[in-house]
């Protein structure tokens, strides 16, 4: 069922998702966005720069976090705006188990116009790693 | 080091070539950021629900600014390193979705460029219009040298 703007209050909780991010997730990721920059995939150039490891892209932690949003509104055209500032990495080791990144959303702004202000809220290892991530959703 | 070049503020880059969204790049992009979502990968769903064809997710679209991002980023005379870049910030401002079949281009302009803890730090915007001449999409990166700003 579609949901309607007069569903949602200022506040209303958007379903929490969680997800893994491993070696694989950004080896597809660089494949399916063209972005092949060399930290997200090669940790001996990735540590050579300063960072503490292979780290994900901040485009598929934005990518991933949205759907916090789209799952939820159903439609992904309903978002017309979304934002977000990279404030920390996402360090992705060698490893079976992926780094945890955990997404929650809610309404903070109610429009006249149908829209809504969602803020996301991710965080990996107890850090925020998106700061100001908001999505405008139209709702029907 | 060499520091950016601050009469690069306000330039334009010439429209990349067209670039033809195609269905099964839209579901492998799905895929790849685990989005099962049957608007981006049936069309049949899609087109039920009043689209032409499956949807692309929020951020697919960095596919096609990425040409974009990339001649400004990889300009030789804007003196960039790119294994300390980094993304900032990322914002897209849709007036259209965008669906697979959609022929898109992209302008793209420096908007900023600024020394900030010792970081160079860019804002680009690009503009995404479609086969018609409409605007689809603004998507304003900004991007982070790490280390690279001269001290002054």
């Amino acid at each position: 069922m579609p949901i309607h703007v007069g569903d949602v209050v200022v506040g209303t909780q958007l379903p929490a998702q969680s997800f893994t991010v491993t070696r694989l997730d950004l080896i597809k990721y660089c494949g399916a966005s063209g972005d092949f920059n060399v930290i997200h995939w090669n940790e001996r150039i990735a540590k050579s720069v300063g960072l503490p490891d292979v780290i994900s892209h901040g485009m598929l932690t934005m990518a991933r976090a949205v759907r916090v949003v789209t799952d939820w509104v159903g439609d992904p055209s309903a978002v017309i705006e979304y934002g977000v500032r990279m404030t920390r990495p996402v360090v992705v080791p060698d490893g079976e188990v992926g780094s945890l990144v955990e997404v929650s959303g809610l309404v903070a702004v109610v429009n006249d116009d149908g829209t809504v202000r969602v803020d996301l809220t991710a965080t990996f290892a107890g850090e925020t790693v998106l700061a100001k991530a908001q999505a405008i959703v139209r709702l029907g | 080091m060499v520091a950016l070049n601050p009469d690069f503020v306000g330039r334009t880059w010439p429209a990349s070539p067209p670039y033809l969204v195609a269905r099964e790049k839209i579901r492998e992009f799905a895929a790849a950021v685990g989005d099962l979502n049957p608007f981006c990968h049936d069309p049949e769903f899609a087109r039920a629900a009043g689209h032409p064809d499956v949807v692309a997710p929020p951020t697919f679209v960095v596919l096609v600014t990425r040409p974009a991002l990339d001649a400004v980023m990889f300009d030789p005379d804007l003196g960039l390193d790119y294994s300390m870049v980094v993304h900032g910030e990322q914002r897209f401002r849709y007036t259209q979705a965008i669906h697979a079949g959609d022929t898109l281009s992209v302008v793209s302009r420096l908007t900023n460029v600024r020394a900030k803890g010792g970081n160079d730090i860019l804002t680009v915007e690009a503009d995404v219009s479609n086969a018609a001449g409409e605007h689809v999409v603004t998507a304003t990166a900004v991007i982070v040298s790490r280390g690279t700003a001269q001290e002054g």
